[in-house]
């Protein structure tokens, strides 16, 4: 089932003396439960592509499809309730609020939806545990690794039970590790509750767990590849 | 949780966030303070000016006020005074005489107002009897006395037992003049009316003049309470149509006008005190905006809206501002409270503020009722201090945000 379709996507920057295409016409497809990484150099629109398909930017031209909605004709507040119901972010700098407890980060997002107080804080216990930090439930990011920030961050990223989860090259800021432990845990959740995930990366360790890689340069989709597992 | 976020987020930066509550505390301590300490002048002056010079209502000739002349006389104002004692909320009526004389002394003389009272409802209705530094309040057995004030027997330079004569005219228009011995001198809080009033038997006036002593030229009412002061003069209004009944307001105007400006002046005084707390509040809440634009961007990124976007920074600076006014408004409470019981002296202004008519110990007056108004001040300095820090979080661009630094 096609989760993200876009068509002949397109995104210039522009300014007084440049224009600099970014993303250049790319169609794509990204299937329920698939585990995509897109690599490419730097300045090669795997960040663009990501901002176009979390609706964070408006493409120039073509248009983004997600679960059959066209995200492009959404107004600045649809597509804030967009996110929030269908998509879920996960961070280089993990980007929690220091301000809130693990539990409370991940309750944040479920508030915003407007879930009933008993429902966020089980699903909060839930989704720690399924990422191994239930005992740091009470704990603020300053007490936590950055291994462990960034697997609270994926926690808050499913906490809206999204469509799917961009994660912009969610492990550059972990040792190898961490970020093997926290490759572990979104393989198992991409394998045991279908999980779809998005990553920009450089990271080899990644690719190499991706079930399908996408390459881009200049923009453009240079090579797509499906991975045996 | 928006509630929890912006609480929290006010001690990210500990220092910065307390010299601000600091500030605003200082000035709202400041501002309660002050206007507790003016509440207590004014409340003083009008309090002293009811039982001392005025009471709350009289009752006149209905031209007298315009022209004090003592022909304005109301004829049977005993009578009037038994109906007045009649309606609720009467405490106790003077009939008096009031006539403008010279007096003289070895040494001088002055022109004065002479007020013939009838001795034992006088001290029901006003408390000069209480003001009484020296001698007695006619108690003693001088046969023609007269008690005066301070201030005029030092112009006079007369002292208790001293002889001074009067000269007026007598209804008829005839000059005449009469002896009398000083009996008692008081001294209130107000220089001028001590120089200006001085105080005779109703029957040695009405001699005087040739004047009955039914009749009058002033009703003096005191009330129970000063609430019921505009319900019972327009009883009497009706009631005694062919007379001027006034209330302390009309008869004081400036009494009055004091009160009525007094909160006008503080509502300015505390309004400048917030507008220049704004800038610094401002600026607290512009750089938490600006040292918190990623993590603004990721909110926005992860579903949170403009409305909550603007709601949180609006909640942070509110609550920012209340803290310290809260702060504030206790302490200013508590200090008004102590200075309540205790008072503050201002006897190195003592002439000046006797020259007016205020007491040199003014006691503060606490009062909640401006506590919640300074309190809805600085709710309202938070509101509007919040609004640039909010428009521009709610002006970033998430994509952008995302990438900043900050």
């Amino acid at each position: 089932m096609k989760v993200i379709e876009i068509k002949q996507l397109t995104k210039e920057y522009s300014d007084a003396e440049i224009r600099v295409r970014a993303i250049n016409g790319i169609d794509l497809t990204i299937e329920e439960g698939e585990f995509t990484a897109i690599v490419g150099p730097s300045g090669s629109g795997k960040t663009t592509l990501l901002n176009l398909l979390g609706g964070l930017d408006k493409p120039t031209q073509g248009e983004i499809l997600i679960d059959s909605i066209r995200i492009n004709d959404l107004n600045a507040n649809k597509l804030v309730d967009f996110r929030l119901h269908h998509i879920g972010f996960v961070f280089q700098a993990y980007n929690l609020i220091p301000v809130l407890t693990a539990g409370e980060n991940i309750e944040l997002i479920m508030e915003l939806q407007g879930k009933p107080r008993a429902e966020r804080k089980k699903r909060s216990a839930e989704l720690l545990m399924a990422v191994g930090l239930i005992d740091r439930i009470n704990s603020r990011p300053s007490r936590l690794s950055g291994g462990q920030q960034q697997r609270v961050a994926v926690a808050r990223a499913l906490a809206s039970k999204p469509r799917f989860i961009l994660a912009d090259e969610p492990t550059a800021n972990l040792d190898s590790a961490s970020a093997q432990n926290l490759l572990e845990i979104m393989e198992k959740l991409n394998h045991e509750e279908n999980v779809t995930f998005i990553f920009s990366t450089h990271d080899p360790r990644v690719v190499r767990k991706a079930h399908r890689v996408i390459t881009l340069e200049d923009g453009r989709v240079l090579s797509d590849v499906r991975q045996e597992e | 949780m928006i509630w929890a976020i912006a609480w929290r987020n006010i001690w990210r930066n500990k220092l910065r966030s307390i010299v601000i509550i600091i500030a605003v505390a200082l000035g709202i301590f400041a501002g309660v303070f002050t206007w507790a300490f003016y509440r207590g002048l004014v409340v003083q002056r009008i309090q002293n000016a009811i039982s001392t010079e005025s009471s709350h209502i009289q009752i006149h000739h209905k031209d007298y006020l315009t022209n004090p002349d003592q022909k304005f006389v109301v004829p049977n104002l005993n009578k009037v005074a038994a109906s007045v004692e009649k309606i609720p909320g009467v405490k106790a009526v003077a009939q008096r005489i009031v006539v403008n004389a010279m007096i003289s002394s070895a040494e001088t003389g002055a022109g004065v107002r002479i007020i013939g009272i009838d001795v034992e409802k006088e001290k029901q209705v006003t408390n000069i009897f209480s003001k009484v530094r020296e001698g007695s309040y006619f108690f003693g057995n001088t046969k023609t006395p007269i008690v005066l004030g301070a201030a005029l027997a030092g112009k006079l330079s007369v002292r208790l037992r001293s002889r001074v004569v009067l000269t007026l005219q007598t209804m008829d228009g005839t000059l005449t003049s009469g002896l009398f011995r000083v009996e008692g001198i008081y001294k209130t809080s107000n220089t001028t009316y001590d120089e200006m009033n001085v105080f005779l038997r109703i029957t040695d006036i009405a001699a005087l003049t040739g004047l009955e002593e039914t009749s009058g030229h002033e009703l003096a009412v005191l009330l129970t309470d000063n609430s019921l002061l505009n319900v019972t003069a327009d009883k009497m209004v009706k009631d005694f149509p062919g007379l001027d009944t006034r209330t302390w307001r009309e008869i004081m105007p400036e009494v009055s006008l004091v009160e009525e400006s007094m909160d006008m002046a503080m509502y300015i005084f505390l309004g400048v005190v917030l507008a220049a707390l704004v800038f610094g509040i401002v600026n607290t809440m512009l750089m938490a905006v600006l040292e918190r634009v990623k993590e603004l961007g990721m909110l926005m990124s992860v579903g949170m809206n403009k409305t909550r976007v603007f709601l949180m920074i609006l909640l942070e600076t509110v609550m920012l501002s209340l803290t310290g006014g809260i702060i504030g408004i206790i302490a200013g409470y508590l200090v008004t409270l102590l200075y309540s019981r205790h008072g503050i002296s201002l006897s190195k202004f003592a002439e000046a503020y006797e020259k007016l008519g205020y007491e040199t110990r003014i006691f503060p007056v606490p009062d909640p009722g401006i506590d919640l108004k300074v309190t809805i001040m600085v709710l309202i300095t938070g509101i509007l201090a919040a609004l640039y820090p909010a428009m521009k979080a709610i002006g970033l661009n998430p994509a952008d945000a995302l990438r900043s630094d900050n």
